[in-house]
């Protein structure tokens, strides 16, 4: 590697890195927005359940705390990658995916038996902005996953490439980010719903 | 000598139009700039001070633009030329300075008129205040008198110098109501009720029109503001109440189809609390007893092909 | 398995001269271009130097093509609504019904703002921007590709209907529930506009995050954010207020499709939703993204007023800061577009003063523009003249927005013709001005010949003439109470004659219209004539005109450091003759997967208006794997040698 291809090379990391940070903005954008219509809708049951008959606030605080372990290993990958210790990588990448399983799939159980009760999002204002807030995050947390599952792949066939590794850093950068959505959507809307009444 | 000749002919141009303009407008209600209520003069005014003070930024900026491109024109041999001039801190006071004392001007008047003029705020004045309660349906109005107990469709009338308090919520699309001459317009919202106040100085009949979209017959729904003196209104509704049928929510349902261009029609109020009904409709059904006036179904045709 | 297409019959069946016309007009051009592509042998070249390349210079001019085409049909709108309304104010039925006519005018707000204006914006800023700064590329040059393509989907999904029959949505361009809510708009037309508006949106908002970065990350050595040139910075304003804004509207469009495709309820009347909300988001969004438009014309500007006098740009580090002002204010003024919604007088009187403020340094811009001229050598070419008729509508434009944004006043001019006169004023008189200006000024840069200098004074008088023609009385029918989008008016009123002087104007500007086509066809059969050998026709002063005309692909051969706010005014008083030797330089491959990404999120969004469950998931499987396979794609650059960057600097010969 000349001289020159090294500052190619970190001049590529430098703007990836800054252009993902600036895309992570405009998804917080995103969730500002949907939080902003959360909050005016919350209290429009239209004579349906509210947040407080709801919400099975350990069931929730049981996936907050699985979605915060793997953010905590997704730390530990980064620093793997970091290392270039490739073992720990992927087995920490494999562990950080699988808690991410877990939790979309209570989140799923969560919804059906929302639904399965009669109360879906086609009840209230306040149950379509729930749904659609949290099924939002949801959906991140989908692609998160098919993006890791891509990460274990390219670094089993390609190594540590210096793109792959930039995209091992994005990726902590995304999990932790979603993390702290997670924590803004438990505080909101499953702290305060409980508390409400 | 070509430049004296264009000059003049664009004068005699700007000439003629502004005669022609004069004619034409001296023959037409200019709604706005014409007011027959005390809210519309007021607004009229804000809207004069707020051009006579642009127009302190304005001409000078029209003036430059015309003359600064003419005189320093690369074709002019004698004008001065400073290539590397880019700044001048006291110029640049200037304009900076002056707008923001103009705009600090009208952001003082606009906070006091804002709240002076605040379309929820009651009117003071010596008479008893007048209430009327008004419902944009599709796609015609509706007026319900609830103190006089009468109903009207597309035309309201209101007795001279005398507040009017409007009370207004929408049964269709979001629409505004406007009586151009008399005050501007609030927004008719579904489930929501908005106020607007009124005091007619000066009889006559007005042209009231919703001023927000609200679908096919939406350029239809005009009605009559009629401003007449305190007896002829009296009568006004003692005939209404004497010969007209019984309106309440079995007649609302019907009124409710959608239908465009209504001539103006007269009933008498049978249910008091009708125009809350109305709003409470939509938002939580549960809490009013037997309340027969419904929810639009979802699966309602398009009117336009219907036609 | 076919949703809502199963009723496919029942919506070709309506036929509608009006329609027909359009269907004709699409589907033959359409015809017609493909032909001419066979019969010329072009079909190779215009995939690989065209639809799959990366350069942004390529792009940049897809843009263009596609935002003036749109630029035509919207203009065909405009005329039949001036029509319809000029026939209908004096009493007669005219040929457009209430509910076309509601159709015709959504379309033409939609088109012209998502379509017209912004692809005019991004083919400028995909031109000009990576050279203004010194920079051989955009950031990300796959994503920007992307953005065209999704930028191309929203197209074809808002002519879609024109060719499949049925409807659009007759909502108004911003579609405010509950009237554009299933319970009152049951037809597929809003969905029309929701995904329209929704995919070219993402376009948008990813060409934000890619430009940001590149203003922002590769800048020449020594380009300071003082030293860049005005027309970076007005960029930079609008692309921030692109990253704020956009996400808004696509919650905003996503929770209304929402509504409306799996019964939610957020913005219905009843169940709790809050129509409020929308109108709310939607203009969070909208506000701003008048000046995401605006701003760029004020950088173009600023570059044609310097370079024009031959003077320095007057009061640099006030115009910065006046676009830092514009740039957060007009992220906190949205409400004044519904103070009828009674929110009250607090509420109404800070967004008001709010608003008003935004015309200091609007004002402070003008004033530095006017200064740039005194003591100038003003040239008075084509951009020049459409500067002067900026200077004197937009002047205009703002003194009717200062009354408009005192809430009492307002309250007699929302929704009026007012309204759309001002709005006109500022959208003609400032965006459109703004980017004929930018297109005249460097296009020479962009094609390597100049556009015909008379036909295109002839072309901005009319524009000029015959927009004061047309709105000047649309001013008077607001005052006179006039309403926005009614397609007739009691004969009583007294609208006709100034209806008609409108549409007067509105031939005078359609004749603007064909003297720039003209003046377009005039050029290109005369490039020979018009050639711009120099790469710097104008004595410019910023780093676009050191290079050759049209820019090689690599942008620059060499990367000098910059030391001077107008670099190559500095470079030309003291030329350089240094020898470097050029090094090899890597340049992104083209890719046809953006374009494939774009074909399956047209489907997608034609799925989810049809109902089509099936269709819509497998196009989002389908684009992730292009997603994927973009991501595990590793042969991505490709290298121009040395001895040919040499070959192409010599035969230019510029330094």
């Amino acid at each position: 590697m000349s001289n020159t291809d090294r500052e190619d090379e970190q001049m590529r990391e430098e703007k990836t890195t800054f252009g993902f940070w600036v895309y992570l903005m405009t998804d917080c954008m995103l969730f500002a927005g949907l939080f902003a219509t959360y909050a005016v809708l919350r209290n429009n049951t239209y004579g349906g359940p509210s947040g407080f008959e709801l919400f099975n606030q350990k069931f929730v605080l049981t996936e907050t705390l699985i979605l915060l372990t793997s953010s905590f290993i997704c730390g530990l990958v980064v620093i793997s990658a970091r290392k270039k210790d490739m073992d720990r990588l992927v087995r920490y990448l494999a562990i950080t995916g699988l808690l991410g399983v877990i939790f979309l799939g209570m989140e799923i159980y969560e919804f059906r038996s929302l639904i399965n009760e009669g109360n879906s999002w086609a009840t209230s204002a306040f149950l379509s902005s729930f749904f659609v807030l949290v099924g939002t995050h949801g959906l991140h947390v989908f692609v998160g996953i098919v993006w890791m599952l891509l990460l274990q792949w390219q670094l089993l066939f390609k190594g540590f490439k210096p793109i792959v590794l930039t995209r091992v850093k994005l990726f902590g950068m995304f999990w932790h980010f979603l993390d702290v959505v997670w924590i803004f959507i438990f505080t909101f809307v499953y702290l305060l719903g409980g508390l409400k009444l | 000598m070509w430049s004296k000749i264009r000059v003049g002919m664009v004068a005699i141009l700007i000439g003629l139009i502004a005669i022609v303009s004069y004619r034409y407008l001296s023959g037409q209600t200019i709604a706005l700039l014409q007011p027959k209520g005390l809210i519309a003069e007021k607004e009229r005014d804000l809207i004069y001070l707020a051009t006579v003070l642009m127009l302190i930024v304005v001409i000078p900026v029209f003036f430059m633009a015309f003359w600064f491109p003419k005189r320093y024109n690369e074709n002019s041999k004698n004008a001065e030329y400073l290539p590397d001039w880019d700044s001048n801190k006291a110029l640049e006071a200037i304009w900076w300075g002056v707008p923001i004392a103009i705009i600090g001007v009208i952001a003082i008047v606009t906070w006091k008129s804002t709240h002076e003029l605040d379309p929820f705020k009651p009117l003071a004045a010596a008479n008893r205040q007048q209430r009327i309660q008004v419902v944009a349906m599709e796609w015609k109005w509706l007026f319900i008198y609830p103190d006089e107990g009468i109903v009207t469709v597309n035309h309201v009338l209101v007795p001279k110098d005398v507040p009017v308090s409007f009370e207004i919520t929408s049964d269709a699309p979001m629409n505004s109501f406007w009586i151009p001459q008399l005050s501007g317009q609030i927004y008719a919202m579904s489930g929501m009720s908005t106020k607007l106040h009124v005091l007619a100085n000066s009889t006559g009949k007005y042209e009231g029109l919703s001023a927000n979209i609200s679908g096919y017959g939406f350029s239809d729904m005009r009605f009559i503001a009629e401003v007449v003196d305190k007896n002829s209104y009296n009568d006004w509704v003692n005939n209404i109440n004497i010969s007209s049928s019984k309106f309440g929510e079995n007649e609302y349902q019907q009124l409710s189809i959608p239908s465009v261009a209504n001539t103006p029609q007269y009933f008498s109020l049978s249910q008091n609390d009708l125009y809350s009904r109305i709003v409470a409709k939509y938002n939580d059904p549960t809490m009013i007893d037997g309340l027969k006036l419904q929810l639009r179904s979802s699966n309602f045709h398009n009117h336009a092909e219907d036609k | 398995m076919l949703g809502l297409l199963t009723n496919f019959a029942h919506l070709s069946g309506k036929t509608d001269p009006v329609i027909l016309g359009a269907q004709i007009a699409l589907i033959g051009g359409i015809i017609a271009v493909a032909l001419v592509i066979t019969i010329l042998g072009r079909w190779r070249w215009l995939w690989y130097e065209w639809l799959t390349s990366l350069n942004p210079k390529r792009i940049g001019v897809m843009y263009l093509i596609v935002a003036f085409l749109m630029l035509l049909r919207g203009a065909v709108d405009a005329f039949m609504l001036r029509l319809q309304q000029t026939i209908g104010s004096g009493g007669g039925e005219g040929f457009l019904d209430a509910n076309h006519f509601q159709q015709v005018f959504t379309a033409h707000g939609t088109l012209m703002i998502f379509f017209v204006a912004m692809g005019l914006m991004f083919g400028i800023i995909n031109l000009i921007l990576p050279l203004q700064i010194g920079s051989r590329d955009v950031a990300f040059p796959f994503l920007n590709s992307l953005s065209f393509w999704l930028y191309l989907v929203g197209v074809g999904i808002i002519n879609t209907h024109l060719i499949v029959g049925g409807e659009f949505a007759a909502t108004g361009w911003l579609a405010y529930p509950p009237l554009s809510g299933i319970e009152y708009s049951p037809g597929p037309g809003v969905d029309y506009w929701i995904w329209s508006v929704q995919i070219a949106g993402i376009g948008s908002l990813l060409s934000g995050v890619n430009f940001f970065t590149t203003i922002l990350k590769l800048r020449r050595k020594g380009m300071t954010l003082m030293r860049m040139p005005i027309f970076a910075w007005s960029v930079l304003g609008s692309m921030t207020l692109v990253l704020f804004t956009f996400p808004i509207l696509t919650v905003a469009l996503a929770l209304l499709a929402l509504d409306r495709t799996f019964a939610m309820h957020f913005f219905t009347s009843s169940f709790g939703g809050n129509p409020m909300m929308y109108i709310n988001l939607i203009w969070a969004w909208g506000h701003p993204e008048v000046y995401i438009l605006i701003l760029p014309a004020f950088g173009i500007f600023s570059e044609i007023v310097a370079t024009f006098s031959k003077k320095r740009l007057f009061g640099y580090t006030s115009m910065v800061w006046a676009i830092i002002a514009i740039t957060f204010l007009s992220y906190i003024v949205w409400l004044h577009h519904f103070f009828t919604m009674g929110a009250g007088a607090n509420v109404n009187a800070f967004f008001g003063i709010a608003t008003m403020v935004i015309a200091i340094p609007t004002g402070v811009k003008v004033f530095n523009w006017l200064f740039t001229m005194y003591k100038g050598r003003v040239r008075m070419s084509q951009s020049m003249i459409w500067f002067i008729g900026f200077l004197f509508t937009f002047t205009l434009g703002g003194m009717t927005g200062v009354i408009l944004s005192i809430p009492p006043a307002d309250f007699q001019l929302h929704n009026s013709l007012f309204l759309v006169a001002h709005f006109h004023n500022m959208v003609i008189g400032g965006v459109v001005f703004g980017y004929m200006a930018g297109l005249t000024y460097w296009f020479p840069k962009m094609f390597g010949f100049k556009l015909h200098e008379g036909l295109g004074k002839a072309a901005a008088w009319s524009w000029i003439i015959g927009f004061l023609v047309a709105f000047i009385p649309i001013y008077m029918l607001g005052l006179m109470g006039g309403t926005r989008r009614f397609e007739k008016f009691d004969p009583s009123l007294g609208y006709h004659p100034l209806f008609v002087v409108a549409g007067i104007g509105v031939v005078i500007i359609g004749i603007g219209v064909v003297l720039q086509v003209t003046q377009l066809i005039y050029s290109i059969l005369n490039n020979k004539k018009l050639a711009d050998k120099t790469g710097d026709p104008w004595d410019g002063r910023t780093l676009e005109w050191s290079v050759s005309s049209p820019a090689p692909e690599y942008n620059f051969a060499r990367l000098d450091e910059v030391n001077y706010r107008d670099e190559y005014w500095e470079r030309k008083k003291t030329p350089a003759a240094d020898l470097v030797k050029y090094k090899d330089i890597e340049i992104p491959k083209g890719s046809p997967i953006g374009m494939f990404i774009g074909i399956f999120a047209y489907l997608f969004a034609m799925a989810v208006i049809w109902h089509i469950a099936w269709i819509a998931a497998l196009s989002i499987v389908i684009i992730s794997a292009f997603v994927v396979a973009r991501l595990n794609d590793d042969d991505i650059v490709k290298t121009i040698k040395a001895s040919q960057i040499e070959k192409i600097e010599s035969s230019y010969g510029g330094m």
